[in-house]
């Protein structure tokens, strides 16, 4: 298989498990993690497409993603610290707030 | 001489104003004046206007006075008329009034709202001068409903007795349902003729240009309007209740002047009624039939007040007899002479009560005759006149309502004749056992009251005498003749003056038999009548039941309207039909939201797979159909 | 000043206002009370300007505004005067000052709020009359929804929160059928330069096919309907009534009632006349069934405030049937009787609260007698009294008199062929006023006649203030009373208009 492909694939790979670990684990920090596995899996398709048709605009949005990606962790991890240091677990059972 | 009816009109709203606003404050005295002041200036205003007719040779006198409404081409003014019918009206509603007005001064005297009193009888006579001179039907109306709003807060002038008080909102509705006929009538007429100028009512009907059945329809409807002011069946309910009211009210409204407002209606749209034979018949029927049926009530009353009352209702009906048949000056002619001797009548029991401090049940009165010599003999003069001796007033204008009731062309009939002659039998029966039974006889009173009998102050003395003098003389005054051109009288169905003389006397010798009647049963302090009541013990008891018409309309009206109000509008209606299906609306929504939360599960895991699935059905809808 | 600039501060004056109310202290409640009179004042000065340089018999809108707002859309800021709505715009005018007077006493919470809703208000109110656009007309009259619903929550009774739902909800469930209506009307219009319009001259000249007319017509009459409002869709009225403040009833019954019918007269019925003609024996039916509906339930009620607001159900119907009569006399009453309940109505309900600000009860079982002990007050409740009956000499009269008088004149014709069912309802509408005379003479003999009683000892009789505002408000009973004339001859010309517009489709004028 030519390198496309193979990059195509893996970034659909980094995608699918990422989204497999969002699903299965139940300990909040871990799931985050599995969400920035999925953002890399889409940052490096784009990158091969941009690559591929020469789009300077997919670059701009690669570079857009990963400030995304970087704020959202930077706003994520401290909901979650204060969260957890409400209800003293990492289990995402525990927290039905929003329920009804 | 124009602005004068409309002065004449203004003077008694004036002294309402005055008394109303500032009579409490500065005294019995001022309010004497202006109180009694301004009605006798009406009068003086009525006489002039009514001397500049004469020399006008009974040409109506006409004064516009400002435009009520333009609606389209439709004009409603606000217009005064005078002619010899109103002249009259004018003249008694001033010069009883006002001499009713002086009686009050010693009859009200001391009374806590003496102020408010005079006041709203100044507001009466206003509205009744409204009524008398209104050109158009829309001025009488106005005028009409006015008058009903001063008897209803006279009538329970003392209101913190709660009987006076509904005594007084009864009167009001009563009248109301009368009204309600009278404004369709009203409205009948505006469509079909195009104005309620009354003049140019009576004209387009007498020009024969309106079909027989509107106008039977507007004089019927008319004629019901006139049985709630002038307490005719089915609506005279309110008349006897209204003796509530202080005595002179009763006087003055609800004898002299405000229940004499039917009458006049009728007499003056009589353009309306002599193109209407079906509804002046009906007119004759209930007139004679209240007439007959009101003196039997009066027969065993215990009230004094009361006996006059139904009296009072009786004479009425004898005036709506003579209009049925055509005779309307006629009619007019006895309004003119019942004013006096009503008026003389009642506050002459005004002046009984006062003199027994407040006692009215008679069988608790009687040999009073020599110690209230001028209340007495005042009274005993006017029970003459009601009975129809002659050459007192009521002989002259009963006996030519009873000949009319026989001869007229125009609906007269044999036994219109014998109930009515049947009838003024009763009168003079029941209105001499009321004068046995209070003046004459050993005295039946409790021993404090007699004790204290005294004679009434001059204010009320000299009224009584004026009154007493009027009912003796104005019979003599030829009435009918006078408002012929007006009112013409009915054509004869037969002519015959032996037949009218055979009539006077026979009037004369039934007058007669109850005056003896009434001694025989009476004179004895009663003994005897109480021996034929017990004999006919449900008879009488109907008759004082008042026939059980209160009874009766509280069954099959006031209790099922406000049953059905309660019941089916506001129970069924409102709250189980109107406000149950939106609050059940209310509950579907929440049900349905409660179904629908159940996604809202709070479990983070849940909403990733929710997000998943939605994800993966948007991209297969996307592939399948974009 | 140009009458047009006048108009335009007549409607802003409030919101001027209310920005200044805001910047008061709150704790000074003395000042917001004095610049909200100021305000008001100010406001009915310019209304009665304009009312008296309003000219009668001129066809067509005076003291015009119209300035594009949305263009894409065909929006316009369009206002004026004429015939329908110029005695409301004075009613309201009217109405404002003498609210806030009556709540000098009453309301001691949240004053600046209080105040800036009364504002907000006014604003909306008169916006609704004086809109010629149709967009604005929906957009101020949704905006009065708010401003009330606060007002009703914040200061209101008991059950003060189910009443203002309730209210919303209703009101706001006929706007949005309304607003389906507005954006079907919208896109079907098409003026001279092909965009489309919301201006009323434009959609009156519409020509809509009979189907079309009776789907919208039942959309606007929906939302007018409840407003009014007639049976069936009451319901709301007597609990949002009972709960509001005294000034909220006032407003409601003095002036919010009244842009139901209002909205009938201006749009429903002209806009759409196939159909109005096709609903009128419905219309005329619901409104006599009203009128005695009404009546009945007013007699059974123990809370004076029910009583008059069930009165207000009754009274309303005149105004429909005024409407549906399409003669001058019908419709020109219906108008008079607008304004006279406006005036009766609230002053009823200010009387209300003037009672329960001294004795906090609204039961009638716990008064009695009050002719005794509050003379003065007796006696305007008296006058009220009488004129919500119909004595003539009061508004009441001019009204119900002039609406019957164009009923019976409209049902006529149809009986001189048969039996005519319009004819019934007329004369089952005249038995209308013993039904009233009843449930008000109910009510005046148990408050003012009979034994002396009341929950608190030591009541006051009216305050100078108090005896003011009733004094004023009985003075313009009377007037439109006894001198009509000058009210009937301005608005003669609009609702000649009404008139033509709708017999014209009848009469085989304008082919449809």
């Amino acid at each position: 298989m030519d390198d496309t492909t193979f990059l195509l694939a893996l970034s659909g790979m980094l995608f699918a498990l990422g989204l497999v670990g969002v699903i299965v684990r139940r300990n909040l920090l871990v799931t985050l993690m599995f969400l920035e596995l999925m953002l890399n899996g889409v940052i490096l398709s784009l990158v091969v497409f941009t690559q591929l048709l020469g789009a300077e605009a997919g670059a701009v949005l690669v570079l857009l993603v990963f400030v995304v990606a970087a704020a959202e962790i930077a706003i994520a991890v401290p909901i979650l610290l204060l969260l957890v240091r409400a209800g003293h677990t990492l289990d995402p059972g525990a927290y039905a707030g929003l329920k009804g | 001489m124009n602005g004068l009816l409309t002065l004449l009109v203004l003077l008694p709203l004036a002294g309402f104003l005055v008394n109303g606003l500032f009579g409490r404050r500065l005294g019995p005295a001022f309010v004497n004046i202006v109180g009694v002041g301004l009605p006798l200036a009406a009068f003086a205003v009525a006489v002039w206007a009514w001397r500049i007719l004469e020399a006008g040779g009974g040409e109506p006198l006409i004064e516009t006075v400002f435009t009520w409404a333009l609606v389209g081409e439709h004009v409603f003014e606000v217009s005064f008329y005078l002619d010899r019918l109103s002249a009259v009206m004018a003249l008694i509603v001033t010069g009883v009034g006002a001499l009713i007005h002086i009686y009050s001064i010693g009859y009200m005297k001391g009374d806590e709202s003496y102020a408010r009193y005079f006041a709203y009888l100044n507001l009466f006579l206003f509205f009744m001068l409204l009524l008398v001179l209104g050109r158009s039907l829309l001025v009488l109306f106005v005028g009409w409903e006015g008058v009903g709003l001063a008897s209803y807060l006279l009538i329970g002038f003392w209101f913190q007795d709660v009987d006076k008080a509904r005594a007084g909102r009864k009167a009001f509705i009563t009248n109301r349902v009368g009204d309600a006929g009278f404004l369709l009538g009203m409205f009948l007429i505006f469509t079909t003729v195009g104005t309620l100028e009354m003049d140019q009512i009576n004209q387009a009907f007498a020009g024969g240009l309106i079909p027989v059945g509107i106008a039977t329809a507007a004089g019927i409807l008319l004629f019901i309007g006139a049985t709630g002011k002038s307490a005719q069946i089915p609506l005279h309910v309110w008349l006897p209740d209204a003796m509530a009211g202080p005595t002179p009210v009763s006087a003055l409204i609800h004898a002299a002047t405000m229940v004499t407002a039917g009458i006049y209606l009728v007499a003056r749209m009589s353009g309306v009624y002599l193109e209407a034979p079906a509804a002046s018949t009906l007119i004759a029927v209930i007139g004679l039939l209240t007439a007959f049926l009101a003196a039997t009530i009066a027969l065993v009353q215990t009230d004094i007040k009361k006996v006059l009352a139904y009296s009072t209702i009786s004479q009425l009906g004898f005036m709506f007899l003579a209009l049925g048949v055509g005779a309307y000056a006629v009619a007019v002619f006895h309004l003119f002479t019942h004013a006096f001797f009503k008026a003389a009548l009642f506050l002459g029991a005004g002046s009984v009560i006062h003199a027994l401090n407040g006692e009215q049940d008679i069988r608790r009165m009687g040999g009073l005759a020599h110690r209230i010599p001028w209340t007495s003999g005042t009274f005993l003069v006017a029970t003459a006149a009601i009975a129809g001796l002659p050459p007192l007033a009521g002989f002259f204008s009963k006996d030519e309502i009873l000949w009319f009731a026989l001869a007229s062309g125009q609906g007269g009939s044999f036994w219109f004749w014998l109930l009515g002659s049947v009838t003024a039998f009763l009168t003079a029966l029941y209105m001499f056992r009321l004068y046995w039974l209070v003046f004459l006889g050993r005295s039946r009173m409790a021993p404090e009251v007699a004790a204290h009998v005294h004679e009434s102050p001059w204010p009320m003395t000299s009224v009584l005498v004026v009154l007493a003098l009027f009912s003796v003389v104005a019979g003599w005054f030829a009435l009918p003749q006078y408002l012929a051109p007006l009112l013409p009288a009915p054509d004869l169905r037969f002519a015959w003056p032996i037949l009218h003389w055979g009539l006077i006397v026979f009037a004369v010798l039934v007058a007669v038999a109850g005056l003896v009647a009434a001694g025989v049963l009476y004179g004895d302090g009663g003994r005897r009548a109480e021996a034929i009541e017990r004999r006919f013990a449900r008879l009488y008891r109907v008759l004082a039941g008042k026939y059980f018409v209160d009874e009766i309309y509280e069954r099959l009206l006031q209790r099922p309207w406000r049953w059905i109000s309660d019941r089916v509008f506001l129970r069924l209606g409102d709250r189980i039909l109107l406000d149950g299906s939106l609050h059940g609306l209310a509950a579907l929504a929440r049900r349905g939201a409660g179904v629908l939360v159940r996604i809202e599960t709070g479990s983070l895991h849940w909403y990733a797979w929710m997000i998943l699935l939605g994800l993966v059905a948007v991209l297969i809808w996307v592939w399948r159909y974009v | 000043m140009s009458e047009a600039l006048a108009l335009n501060l007549l409607l802003f004056l409030p919101v001027i206002g209310g920005v200044l109310l805001l910047a008061l202290p709150e704790r000074r409640a003395d000042l917001v009370r004095g610049l909200a009179m100021v305000v008001l004042l100010a406001q009915l000065a310019l209304a009665a300007w304009l009312y008296l340089r309003f000219q009668a018999g001129v066809p067509g809108l005076q003291f015009e505004t119209r300035l594009p707002w949305i263009p894409a859309w065909g929006v316009h800021y369009h206002i004026a005067l004429d015939g329908l709505n110029l005695l409301l715009v004075l009613l309201t005018a009217f109405l404002g000052p003498l609210v806030v007077a009556g709540a000098f006493t009453s309301i001691t919470k949240d004053v600046k709020l209080f105040h800036g809703m009364v504002m907000f208000i006014q604003f909306t109110m008169l916006g609704t009359f004086l809109a010629q656009d149709l967009f604005l007309f929906y957009v101020f009259w949704e905006a009065m929804l708010i401003p009330m619903f606060l007002m009703i929550g914040i200061w209101g009774g008991e059950r003060r929160i189910y009443a203002t739902l309730k209210f919303f909800l209703y009101t706001a469930f006929g706007s949005i059928l309304m607003l389906a209506a507005i954006i079907y009307l919208a896109h079907t219009v098409l003026s001279a330069d092909g965009t489309p319009s919301f201006a009323f001259a434009d959609l009156y000249e519409l020509g809509l096919g009979v189907q079309v007319q009776t789907l919208l017509l039942a959309a606007f009459a929906l939302s007018f309907a409840i407003k009014v409002p007639m049976v069936p869709l009451h319901t709301w009225l007597p609990d949002a009534h009972v709960e509001a403040p005294t000034a909220g009833s006032v407003i409601l019954a003095g002036v919010l009632l009244k842009m139901g019918t209002y909205g009938f007269l201006k749009l429903g019925f002209p806009l759409f006349p196939d159909a109005a003609l096709l609903a009128t024996p419905l219309i005329m039916t619901l409104a006599v069934i009203s009128i005695i509906y009404g009546a009945g339930l007013a007699l059974v009620q123990d809370d004076i405030k029910k009583i008059i607001a069930y009165s207000s159900v009754s009274h309303l119907g005149y105004v429909m049937l005024g409407l549906v009569t399409y003669n001058l006399l019908g419709v020109q009453g219906a108008i008079i009787q607008m304004v006279s309940h406006g005036l009766v109505a609230g002053g009823l309900f200010l009387m209300v609260g003037m009672i329960y600000e001294r004795c906090h009860s609204r039961d009638l079982a716990d008064y009695g007698g009050l002719a005794k002990l509050l003379p003065a007050y007796s006696v305007f409740f008296m006058i009220l009294t009488l004129a919500a009956i119909g004595l003539p000499t009061t508004s009441g009269f001019t009204g119900e008199f002039l609406v019957l008088l164009g009923a019976f004149h409209a049902a006529w014709p149809q009986f001189e062929q048969g039996v005519s069912y319009p004819l019934v309802l007329a004369s089952l509408a005249v038995l209308g006023i013993v039904l009233g005379a009843l449930y008000m003479l109910r009510l005046a003999r148990r408050l003012l006649f009979g034994e002396a009683r009341a929950p608190v000892a030591g009541l006051r009789d009216l305050s100078l203030r108090e005896m003011g505002i009733l004094g004023v408000l009985v003075v313009a009973v009377f007037y439109i009373g006894l001198f009509p004339n000058d009210f009937l001859q301005k608005t003669e010309q609009a609702a000649m208009e009404y008139q033509e517009r709708i017999l014209a489709v009848r009469d085989g004028e304008v082919e449809r």
